[in-house]
């Protein structure tokens, strides 16, 4: 029993840094190029970690390795549009990296001499010697075979001792915020959220309220662009370019914000007289994420829900299909080439242009002006991105679509959901850095929220002072309730305590056992009383006057009373017995006789009250 | 007492045809489907509803009505419940089941007023309003329908979107299964639940005493009928619900079509069908793990071999097979089509699921040959006519198999009956120990039930116990104590010194002193030393300890010797103790008395 509570503490804040560590996957991603290792640091122990909670298939991307190479044997939970996205995903990842195997694999420079000699932003890396080669499909589907799929509400009981929740997060398919409660405390992971109404299903708010500690994280990589705003210009910037007949790429995952993406073209296509140029959706996954995106309906918005009761395909992307309008394939090689007609508009990854079909695309519009390339991914720096294929004539957009919580929002949010203490990066409690006047891009509630660092551990500002007991009802009609204030009541509790599986039971005490048999010899160690039969504490105090006549009312005479300083002295002359009062205790000194002691001991008590 | 109530409504209980159970659970008042009787045409197809409440609103007296899946039988009544009895509170479904809905009750509509001419039935319109009050549930979501009440759905299988639901209140809770399937078939997976031990658990029981042959010989059976009746130039009718069945049977047929490359058309009655084969499609994640697996290759939703029928082909020559709707013969496409055909012994109608008395399809599989039909004609069946259970209702063993894995207290069997569920009834109190109750139509079943109660333990005071719990000597059970805090409805056990803190109350020690006399001419150091020896080799598992000061304490009892004042030879014993030690105190001055042994000369 110790070591789950114990446990409890110290696992809040191991799910919440692993779960960074999975999101970190991302954004370490970011210096690797083309190369992608990944970070999963060694801080702590994975093998020790019991539960992993998924917050949205973004946040997965180094779920094998830690799945397969740690030692961690304990369960993933994940929601089903996570799995499956998520699987799509790392399918592509691994597919784009197979597709250019290496001979040999430079490491020397991973040493840390050589590193610092290195130009940026290679010298610039951070821990490159835990930098690790990219996962295999096998190791994917070993990794995924061992999440459990979730449902939004649904409640997940751990150990019998906490209860875990994935609540709707808006951001995307499947995408969720985590409750982490006992009986008697209730942490919220809110990563990766989204209030814009967008394809998925909205944000679930009012299950956080009431929160001891809310660790918030994941917001808006791109706190000052508005998403609305760069929908539209994404839109004018893909018409402009196309009209004057040049080609147009959109560096992106193969599902998320491209859903929306398609959706809105879907909408512009007619008014902007683009209805003739051909769409293309380059990935391997291209034809799962499209067919995927239809049969969630349960983890849609409300319209989107509404148009599969018809039963109509939720996203029109199956309406451009059917029209020929947007095609799809899973490389540039193949049925593409034959397609493929200019100018157009094409979705392909990877969003870093490191690797991907996006790198042939880059090649073969970067020399002309009348291409563009928009950026919609928020994860990196498009100059970045760009670097390496500098000179480019071709005209570089940048509209990054990050739906997730900007910091007016993460205000409206934490009034709304009051939670008593907020947990969250240092990043997000001090402007950032290219805008360090921006004050207004800082998260700003009252208690301050607690921030922590990479690596770090944190001590969540609660304590546990109770715990669900339940006693059984042959206990409870045995109880015998006294009204010590008015509405208080007290009952003494005298009971076997049972715990499995971290339950804990009251049970009535068992009747005392009769002697066995008289036959057998006595020892004199059968008689020694067993302590452990608790006798309960007392309290109130002897009224003397009532003490006394009681007494007499038993049949003792000859009784005097004397006054003392702190109380009174009864004393029972024929009986050799005196007995001290004072307001908070009562001394009987008798000779040994033990009826006359229980006699006496009985009648105070009368006047006692039991704890 | 508490206790948990079930009533079957009129039709319920040891019937098929319409499930409708009012469960009345910690006060909850809950309805379980609302279906109808497709047997029936006038006011008896329809529960009665004028039991819940006399005079009240069901509104008022309902805190939810939860349905379990689509087909009529469970929520045909649903329209006419709340839009003409009337009920404004909500109604739990899943998303498969809200989306499929209304498309089968119009359907129904449609037969009833539009070809039969019905009066005082629910409009188009009442099935909108109806569907309004409808909030949908994902699979294994907790829904708190209020502070106390919860609902929970599981898979059941038997039809897409069919669900078994938990409901609970504190720690009581009933499962109601609905219809489910334990086996999974072609197209839709296993029912399963946890093991959430229920106080009761509500199962139907249609296939109470069936143990049916494995699903492949069936299938076999099936196709080799099929088969053989298309090769002899004869037509295949099999009346189907739109949803369910069809489907399964359709990827059979399709497989085997594809297989024996064969030319015969296969055609299914239009309209719905063609709508119900997308839902599935958009539903996939409802299906079983093979298809959804493989949907983005070839979804199996989309037939090659199976086309749309047109009333006219009824009359085409040579062979066919159509699926047609209704799956009773009660009505509708494949009434007019078995009508058709039934005079030819060439045919065949293969009725794939269970049929409710009343209708045709029950008459013809009870052996009729000579059916009276509207205005007195009567219709002579030569066709064959071949019964194939292909029903996704759990059997015997599937029952009883949900019964292991729920592990409830007690049974109540419902949609069964009565002979097949008595042997049912034996066979599960037999092998699970439980109580198993079959009510009649309007018989309540009530159940006590002793919830435990949920109390807060300060931790300080369960680590305590918990620590020494864990120590070797404590094999046997031990007393925990502790003082309970009941203030409003916030009860709190606490340690009782803790108790006695937060109530601002002084404790009060009582002690005693007994004065034991001892023969002892020895000097009162000798006698304590004595004394400490003696109660060492006794109380072995005490703490005994002889202090500087001549005195001996075993554990918190203090024992002293003294002269006495006039007897010289007589040692006086005062022992001491509290209250909280009164046992082992009582026990050391009678020790004390029988005084000590001879000291070793």
């Amino acid at each position: 029993m110790y070591l789950w509570i114990l446990y409890l503490s110290s696992v809040y804040q191991r799910l919440s840094q692993l779960l960074n560590e999975i999101d970190g996957g991302t954004a370490v991603k970011r210096h690797c190029g083309a190369d992608p290792h990944r970070a999963v640091t060694e801080l702590i122990d994975l093998s020790t970690v019991d539960v992993i909670l998924i917050s949205n298939y973004h946040c997965m991307m180094a779920l094998p390795y830690i799945t397969e190479h740690t030692g961690f044997t304990g369960t993933v939970y994940a929601t089903e549009p996570t799995v499956q996205i998520g699987r799509l995903l790392m399918e592509e990842l691994v597919n784009f990296i197979e597709r250019v195997p290496k001979a040999q694999s430079a490491s020397l420079w991973k040493n840390k001499d050589i590193q610092r000699l290195l130009p940026s932003p290679l010298k610039d890396a951070v821990e490159v010697s835990t930098w690790r080669r990219c996962y295999t499909m096998q190791e994917v589907n070993s990794a995924l075979s061992k999440i459990q799929l979730v449902g939004y509400s649904q409640k997940i009981e751990l150990f019998g001792a906490v209860q875990v929740t994935p609540l709707s997060s808006g951001y995307a398919l499947g995408s969720s915020n985590w409750i982490i409660q006992s009986h008697y405390e209730k942490v919220s992971y809110v990563s990766g959220s989204s209030l814009l109404t967008t394809h998925p299903q909205p944000m679930d708010q009012a299950s956080l309220k009431n929160s001891d500690v809310l660790i918030l994280t994941g917001l808006t990589q791109i706190p000052t662009a508005n998403p609305d705003g760069m929908v539209g210009e994404f839109c004018s910037n893909l018409a402009l370019t196309v009209r004057n007949g040049g080609n147009v790429l959109v560096p992106c995952y193969p599902s998320g914000v491209i859903y929306d993406l398609l959706e809105c073209l879907y909408q512009y296509i007619d008014s902007a007289g683009l209805s003739n140029i051909p769409f293309y959706f380059i990935s391997p996954v291209a034809n799962s994420s499209l067919e995927f995106s239809q049969i969630f309906a349960e983890w849609l918005c409300h319209n989107k829900q509404s148009k599969v009761y018809l039963p109509e395909p939720p996203f029109p992307h199956a309406e451009l299909i059917q029209t020929n309008k947007l095609k799809h394939y899973p490389s540039i090689h193949g049925d593409f080439s034959n397609d493929f007609r200019q100018p157009c508009v094409v979705f392909t990854g990877h969003p870093s242009l490191r690797f991907g079909d996006v790198v042939h695309f880059m090649e073969l519009w970067g020399k002309s002006s009348l291409n563009t390339v928009i950026f919609t991914e928020p994860d990196f720096s498009y100059l970045e991105a760009l670097a390496p294929y500098q000179p480019l004539a071709m005209k570089c957009i940048y509209c990054p679509i990050d739906t997730r919580l900007n910091f007016i929002q993460v205000s409206k949010l934490l009034k709304e959901v009051q939670p008593l203490h907020v947990v969250c990066p240092e990043q997000y409690t001090q402007p950032p850095p290219a805008q360090s006047h921006r004050m207004d891009l800082m998260i700003d509630c009252q208690p301050p929220a607690m921030s922590y660092r990479r690596a770090e551990v944190l001590a969540l500002p609660f304590k546990r002072r109770y715990e669900k007991i339940e006693i059984m009802p042959e206990l409870a009609d045995s109880l015998v309730p006294m009204e010590i204030k008015p509405g208080i009541s007290l009952a003494t509790v005298s009971a076997v305590l049972h715990t499995k599986d971290n339950k804990h039971v009251l049970q009535p005490p068992p009747r005392p056992t009769q002697p066995t048999s008289g036959k057998k010899r006595k020892r004199v160690s059968d008689d020694i009383p067993d302590c452990k039969a608790v006798k309960p504490l007392l309290s109130g105090s002897i009224p003397v006057e009532q003490f006394v006549q009681t007494l007499e009312k038993h049949g003792f005479s000859d009784i005097k009373v004397e006054d003392t300083p702190k109380g009174h002295i009864v004393l029972l002359q024929e009986a050799e017995t005196l007995i001290q009062i004072e307001e908070d205790s009562t001394h009987i000194i008798c000779d040994n006789d033990e009826m006359l002691r229980v006699r006496l001991r009985d009648l105070v008590l009368k006047f006692l009250q039991k704890f | 007492m508490p206790e948990i109530r079930v009533t079957p409504l009129v039709g319920a209980g040891q019937d098929v045809g319409r499930s409708c159970i009012l469960v009345s659970i910690a006060g909850k008042n809950v309805m379980l489907d609302c279906g109808m009787h497709m047997g029936f045409n006038d006011d008896r197809r329809f529960p009665d509803f004028s039991y819940i409440t006399q005079n009240g609103r069901l509104t008022d007296f309902l805190d939810c009505v939860i349905i379990s899946h689509f087909h009529l039988d469970h929520c045909g009544a649903l329209p006419y419940f709340s839009e003409m009895v009337g009920y404004d509170g909500p109604i739990y479904m899943t998303h498969p089941t809200q989306a499929i809905c209304p498309i089968l009750l119009e359907d129904y509509r449609k037969i009833a007023v539009d070809k039969k001419g019905e009066a005082n039935f629910f409009t188009s319109q009442m099935i909108k309003d109806c569907m309004k009050k409808v909030v949908a549930v994902h699979l294994h979501q907790t829904v708190q329908v209020d502070d106390e009440l919860e609902i929970k759905a599981y898979y059941a299988g038997h039809v897409l979107g069919a669900a078994m639901f938990q409901i609970k209140v504190g720690s009581e809770s009933v499962v109601y299964t609905g219809d489910y399937n334990m086996t999974p078939d072609r197209h839709l997976g296993a029912a399963w639940i946890d093991k959430c031990r229920p106080n009761l658990l509500i199962t139907e029981s249609t296939y109470a005493t069936t143990i049916r042959d494995s699903k492949r010989c069936r299938e076999r059976d099936f196709l080799k009928k099929v088969h053989e009746t298309v090769e002899r130039g004869g037509k295949v009718l099999i009346p189907v619900f739109a949803l369910g069945r069809a489907q399964e049977l359709c990827i059979l047929l399709e497989t085997f079509w594809e297989r024996m490359n064969l030319k015969v058309p296969i055609y299914f009655s239009t309209g719905l069908t063609e709508k119900a084969n997308h839902y599935y499609k958009l539903f996939i994640t409802w299906t079983n793990q093979k298809i959804r697996k493989t949907f983005v290759q070839r979804n199996m939703f989309e037939f090659k071999h199976i086309k749309a029928f047109d009333r006219a082909f009824a009359d085409n020559p040579g062979p066919m097979v159509v699926f047609a709707t209704p799956g009773m013969l009660h009505a509708g496409q494949s009434l007019q089509i078995f009508r058709k055909w039934a005079g030819n012994e060439k045919n065949m109608v293969i009725m794939p699921g269970y049929c409710v008395q009343g209708t045709v399809g029950h008459k013809i599989l009870s052996g009729q040959r000579k059916l009276e039909m509207e205005g007195r004609q009567v219709l002579e069946v030569k066709m064959q006519v071949e019964y194939m259970s292909f029903s996704a209702h759990a059997d015997a063993k599937g029952i009883m198999q949900l019964v292991g894995q729920a592990e409830p207290e007690n049974v109540l069997l419902v949609h069964g009956e009565a002979k097949k569920m008595e042997f049912l009834k034996q066979k599960i109190e037999q092998e699970f120990r439980v109580s198993c109750y079959m009510p009649a139509n309007g018989e309540t079943v009530t159940l006590p039930t002793s919830p435990s109660i949920p109390v807060g333990i300060s931790l300080g005071l369960l680590k305590r116990e918990m620590a020494q719990g864990l120590l070797p000597e404590a094999k046997k059970p031990r007393l925990l104590h502790g003082t309970l805090i009941m203030k409003d409805s916030n009860f709190r056990l606490v340690s009782s010194e803790q108790a006695l803190k937060e109530l601002g109350l002084a404790e009060h020690q009582l002690r005693f002193t007994c004065r034991v006399h001892l023969h002892d001419t020895r000097k009162e150091q000798e006698t304590a030393t004595r004394i400490y020896s003696h109660l060492k080799s006794i109380l072995k598992d005490h703490c005994v300890q002889h202090l500087p000061d001549g005195s001996v304490t075993v554990e918190s009892i203090l024992v002293q010797a003294a002269a006495h004042s006039e007897d010289p030879g007589t040692k006086v014993l005062l022992v001491s103790w509290t209250y909280q030690d009164e046992e082992l105190g009582s026990y050391l001055t009678s020790l004390l008395k029988k005084g000590l042994p001879q000291a070793p000369s």
